[in-house]
């Protein structure tokens, strides 16, 4: 069993229990503790079950590399799955839960046995997919999907808040092991601008539990007198329970703080998302240890022989009682000797080296009585939920058992991955060291910056050094080396402190255990524990033909887990290396991506939730809508009051009620949203003829003209009405939509094509505010504000003047969108409010009502105007839209012209607009196609037009709409049948777009 | 007229490890022109009452001021009543050259945070180097605060004044209410 020890942890405080529970049992620990050495304290080994077999699964290790230990964590607002144990803090109150079981934990129904799992072997999911094809809805998926998913989808609102953080520096420091500390000081010293990140709450790495001296004291104490200098230094910033998550383009690189997990009852954001700009990074990741594939490397009790180590010396933790150590390496017996010092058995060391003498550690352990058998290896592990004992057998064999030995854990190494993830993520190469078998950090080609230079230097056992005297050397020397490319200069009194060395024996390359392990064995021999890919599953799947990498984790899913494979990636690759005969380095890795270790999607949200999640526009009388019934609607970020309510009527209602009342009183729209864009120079008239399709240099001052304009490809983007404001300065109106994107528009010509007309443009839209004053009493409400000469022969249709309104300074259009008589009057935007309470003052006689764009939409409908983004899609030119009249012959260019003219656009059989009028009076449902004669090659109805817009009508008391059809305006007074997606279908008589007062009488009084 | 008012009518919030403020209104004046052209300066000079600034820089005193916006344009600040005045003044004195200026003053809101932690907050939703040693008093950004375009500048090391658009005023008022919210430190500068 696992149990606390009497001998101290280094990182627990056994002053401080806690009190946590799992799957609801009490359990206690110390402040310290991880959740997962806690479980172990408590005698939990087994803590979850494995993803396709629910097979049992323990703890394998003890940092961010662990697979197995995923547990739901926490409660309602607070309740987050997949949360990995041995990187969860303890704290007092912890509640977790174990995954991806039913029904408990110890008794898992769906645990599919050895004699099933043959029906689940490697592309499974590829295989059920081919055939037979209606297994795959009736039976696989629904299988699939009950056993599909490790931890609970959460069900409440996330309580808690997070934030992103901006930081600059020079260098970047990933990793507060002793080669992150000893960087970061070298270049501290040297003046840099330094951030170091470690991704724990501790520092030091793991070089103070596999000991050693530097500078003749403990490691302890240079990581203690490291990290004092440190503080000390302005130019340094230390952030612990801070994970370098990844490395982008140009020294920007992601920090991962968790502020709160460990207290989940204090204040402040959760989590902080850094974005760091560096200059130069260093990644002092360090390394993780492999594990060894023998037969049944996946029973609970199974772990890295550095996670029984830390657990021993860092938690005062033992893993079992008798715990074999199983190795290919010097560095496991360490494990071994940290053991036999905390008062546990270590019944044998098995080697599977064959060495000439004893040196270094394997003396040592020898010494303290140790057995080591060399050159033996495990055939197979006993037991089931838990260790029982191991079969001992020769590497060099198959597998034929030559002694059995009882022990309740196994400790095993396989040697060590160096952390190369942040290295890759932006391009860094690696090659492969024979020596330590495993990849390294290329240096020769490193990510480049824009300057073609590297920008990411590895340091410590990042970069392959293993022993603590080189893994110092090394960080201190990759700082000077990016201390050098900084320009900077090197500090005087900074050099590398000197480590004890340790004589140590070579590894061995173990890529499965015993070298000829029979396909009973291969069965079960796990790479990947979270996802239960095995050795025969990689073999096979080399031998059905996938022999790149890439391809061959796509189809076992080796590595395909949340714990992106740390563990398993090398062993599968050397797995697919061996059965394909080919070297390691020519199979290749896949690629790192990141983020290092997953990363909570709220830290990325940051402080967008709830009231800030997206910006709202408001203008200047949006407290006034909302006081008074509005119902609004989202137009680009604007919030625009779709109507206005009043008492208990419907909104169809009160939308009946404005169109009627605009037409036959007065209405009132607050038109602020529409952009205004100011363009003045001497070129401007000709800058404008080329952005619209019509003339405007020819428009005299003092008058307005309703233009269109099309992108290069000749599709209309927007609409609006352009005033010329003086000689050389125009004002030019967009959709509401259309205002930042028109005025980029506007500068990208101008700044690449035009840079040397002279022409300055300004967006103006929020300078004002712009209310539609419309109806018949329009004129009389502007009259009695008093101040200005708004009559007819002053003011006539499509003219505009500035002026004064009940004594606000305005600029008065004499537009209309409505076919009513109609002003569009321009305040400064502070005064908006007071003059819209103006307007209402005046007009309270004359029957004001607000009305919102609904209303807007009904009246333009009614007088066949178009609207952007209802009869334009970004595929429809002007000309289908029969706004040939706004389409100058006379001119040279206009952007689009060109594009117009390709056969495409003149083709005859383009769809064009037409009016819709439905025989019964009901109306069009939006976006119905009309279905002509025959079927397409599909065997779907031809469609030969589709409805734009859709309403009905107060005014006419029907259904009107319009749409674009095959050879539209030839077919007059034709009856088209609308298929709806209520079954019913609508028939619809071509008719004119517009349809109400046709000659404009209306808006022209 | 009636009274100008502002997009939160001067609202504030001192909960905050910063206070946020909106002040204004503040007359502003987009100028723009060829900086090189000396009756473009000169001009924007007059209309503010202080000096040129630098590039990336602004001189501001009180409500008068020059914030350098692009190689191309210069926002001048001044008081809110006086705006109407000093644009026509400005316009007349550049009629013969090529330049556009108008009033903006409506067009934006203005803040003042203010407190230890400034940088802090700024730095939560800009991305911008707010490091003492590289943001000063008298430079002045244009970038972004979280998901909308923002400009802003240090009268002190413990104040900031931030320019958005009027639209989005109650969206950064709040934006920046989450970033000051006590708990949040980051201890950082």
């Amino acid at each position: 069993m696992s149990t606390r020890l009497a001998t101290k942890g280094r990182l627990i405080d056994t002053r401080k229990p806690l009190s946590f529970s799992f799957n609801g049992k009490k359990m206690r620990g110390y402040a310290g503790d991880t959740l997962a050495s806690a479980l172990l304290a408590n005698d939990q080994m087994l803590v979850g079950r494995s993803f396709k077999y629910h097979r049992p699964r323990g703890v394998v290790a003890s940092g961010a590399e662990e697979p197995n230990g995923l547990v739901n964590l926490g409660k309602e607002g607070q309740f987050e799955p997949n949360q990995r144990v041995t990187t969860t803090e303890l704290f007092d109150g912890l509640e977790a839960e174990s995954q991806n079981h039913w029904p408990s934990l110890e008794f898992d129904i769906g645990a599919i046995n050895k004699h099933l799992s043959r029906f689940l072997p490697a592309g499974f999911y590829y295989k059920m997919f081919m055939y037979p094809r209606a297994a795959w809805k009736h039976v696989y998926e629904p299988f699939i999907r009950q056993s599909a998913g490790l931890g609970k989808a959460p069900k409440s609102r996330d309580e808690d808040t997070y934030e992103h953080f901006y930081a600059f520096c020079d260098v970047l420091v990933v990793g507060g092991g002793v080669a992150g500390l000893q960087a970061a000081l070298t270049a501290g010293k040297s003046g840099a601008r330094v951030i170091l990140l470690e991704q724990t709450d501790h520092w030091g790495g793991r070089a103070p539990v596999d000991g050693g001296t530097i500078d003749g004291g403990p490691v302890d104490k240079f990581v203690d007198e490291t990290l004092a200098a440190l503080k000390s230094m302005d130019n340094v910033q230390l952030r612990n329970r801070t994970m370098g998550a990844g490395v982008y383009d140009h020294g920007y690189a992601l920090g991962y703080e968790r502020l709160t997990d460990h207290a989940p009852k204090a204040g402040g954001p959760r989590h902080r998302l850094w974005r760091i700009r560096a200059a130069q990074i260093i990644t002092a990741t360090g390394a993780i240890e492999r594990p060894l594939s023998f037969a049944g490397n996946d029973i609970p009790g199974v772990m890295l022989a550095s996670a029984v180590r830390d657990y021993v010396v860092n938690y005062g933790v033992s893993v079992g009682d008798r715990t074999v150590v199983v190795t290919n390496n010097d560095n496991a017996y360490l494990t071994a000797i940290s053991l036999k010092h905390a008062g546990l058995d270590v019944p044998v060391i098995l080697d599977a080296r064959v060495l000439p003498d004893d040196r270094g550690l394997v003396a040592q352990a020898k010494a303290l009585g140790i057995r080591v058998l060399m050159g033996h290896g495990i055939a197979s592990v006993k037991g089931g939920k838990r260790v029982t004992g191991v079969q001992i057998c020769s590497q060099a064999g198959e597998g034929a058992v030559l002694e059995e030995v009882a022990c309740d854990a196994v400790a095993m190494s396989g040697g060590w991955s160096p952390v190369v993830h942040l290295w890759s993520h932006c391009g860094g190469k690696l090659r492969w060291d024979t020596s330590h078998a495993c990849f390294l950090p290329d240096v020769d080609n490193p990510p480049k910056g824009a300057d073609g230079m590297g920008f990411v230097t590895p340091a410590g056992a990042a970069s392959g050094m293993f022993a603590l005297d080189d893994v110092l050397h090394d960080a201190h020397s990759a700082a000077e080396g990016v201390i050098t490319s900084l320009g900077m200069r090197l500090a005087k009194n900074v050099s590398s402190p000197i480590a004890d060395r340790r004589e140590e024996s070579p590894l061995a390359p173990v890529w499965l255990m015993p070298h000829g392990a029979s396909a009973k064995l291969r069965e079960k021999t796990w790479l990947d524990y979270q996802n239960d890919v095995k050795v025969s599953d990689v073999r096979l799947a080399a031998q059905e033909g996938f022999v790149s990498v890439e391809h061959a984790k796509r189809y076992t899913t080796l590595g395909m887990a949340t714990d992106q494979g740390k563990l398993s990636n090398i062993n599968g690759l050397a797995t697919l290396a061996g059965a394909l005969d080919a070297d390691i380095p020519t199979v290749g890795t896949t690629t790192f991506r990141p983020p290092y270790h997953p990363i909570s999607l709220a830290s990325i949200a940051g402080e967008a939730k709830d009231h800030v999640f997206q910006p709202i526009r408001r203008t200047p009388i949006h407290d006034w809508h909302e006081a008074n019934g509005a119902i609004f609607e989202p137009v680009g970020q604007w919030r625009r009051p779709y109507a206005f309510k009043r008492g208990l009527e419907s909104t169809h209602d009160a939308v009946m009620r404005e169109v009627k009342n605009t037409r036959e009183k007065l209405g009132l729209l607050d038109a602020s949203t529409l952009g205004k864009i100011i363009v003045k120079g001497p070129d401007a008239g000709k800058f404008l003829d080329m952005m619209y399709t019509n003339v405007m240099s020819t428009l005299k001052v003092g008058k307005c003209r309703y233009g269109l304009m099309c992108s290069e490809n000749g599709f209309l983007i927007d609409d609006g009405v352009v005033a010329r404001i003086d000689e050389d300065t125009w004002l030019c109106h967009t959709t509401t939509g259309g205002a930042e994107r028109i005025h980029a528009h506007m500068e990208e010509w101008l700044q690449t094509e035009w840079w040397d007309w002279n022409v300055y443009v300004a967006n103006v839209t929020e300078q004002y505010a712009q209310v539609a004053v419309v109806g018949p009493n329009a004129r009389t409400a502007l009259e009695r504000l008093g101040g200005m000469d708004v009559s007819k022969e002053a003011l006539g249709f499509m003219d505009w003047a500035d002026g004064e309104l009940g004594g606000f300074k305005v600029r008065v259009y004499r537009i209309s969108f409505s076919g009513e008589l109609s002003y569009e009057v321009a305040v400064d935007a502070s005064h908006g409010q007071a003059f819209w309470d103006a307007l209402l003052a005046v007009g309270a006689d004359l029957g004001v009502m607000p009305y919102g764009t609904e209303c807007l939409h009904i009246m333009r409908a009614e007088k066949g105007f178009i609207m952007i983004g209802d009869e334009t899609d970004g595929t429809v030119i002007p000309q289908d839209l029969g706004l040939n009249w706004a389409i100058s012959k006379k001119k040279d260019d206009y952007l689009g012209k060109r594009a117009q003219e390709r056969s495409h656009m003149t083709d005859p059989n383009r769809w064009k607009l037409v009016g819709l009028e439905t025989v019964d009076g009901s109306t069009l449902p939006d976006g119905a196609y009309a279905v002509g004669e025959g079927t397409n090659e599909n065997g779907q109805k031809n469609m030969i037009g589709r409805v734009t817009s859709t309403y009905h009508s107060p005014t006419l008391g029907k259904g009107i709409a319009m749409g674009l059809v095959l050879h539209g305006p030839d077919r007059m007074g034709e009856v088209l049948s609308f298929p709806g997606t209520d079954g019913k279908t609508y028939e619809a008589k071509i008719v004119d777009p517009v349809f109400c007062d046709k000659e404009g009488e209306k808006q022209n009084v | 007229m009636s009274e100008p008012v502002t997009a939160l009518k001067g609202g504030t919030n001192t909960a905050g490890f910063a206070s946020v403020t909106e002040i204004g209104p503040i007359g502003m004046i987009t100028l723009r022109g060829r900086l090189s052209e000396k009756a473009i300066t000169k001009s924007a000079v007059a209309a503010s009452g202080v000096t040129m600034p630098e590039q990336r820089m602004c001189n501001t005193q009180g409500e008068h001021g020059i914030a350098w916006m692009s190689p191309d344009e210069l926002l001048v600040m001044c008081p809110y009543a006086e705006v109407h005045d000093r644009l026509a003044d400005l316009q007349e004195k550049l009629a013969k050259h090529h330049a556009l200026a108008v009033n903006v003053s409506d067009a934006r809101a203005v803040f003042q945070v203010k407190g230890e932690g400034v940088r802090e907050v700024l730095a939560k939703l800009a991305p911008v180097d707010m490091h003492p040693d590289q943001f000063t008093p008298g430079m002045f950004r244009r970038t972004r605060l979280a998901q909308v375009p923002a400009a802003f500048w240090m009268t002190d090391d413990t104040t900031v004044h931030i320019i958005c658009f009027r639209s989005v005023a109650q969206y950064v008022f709040e934006v920046l209410c989450v970033a000051a919210q006590p708990g949040s430190e980051v201890d950082h500068f």
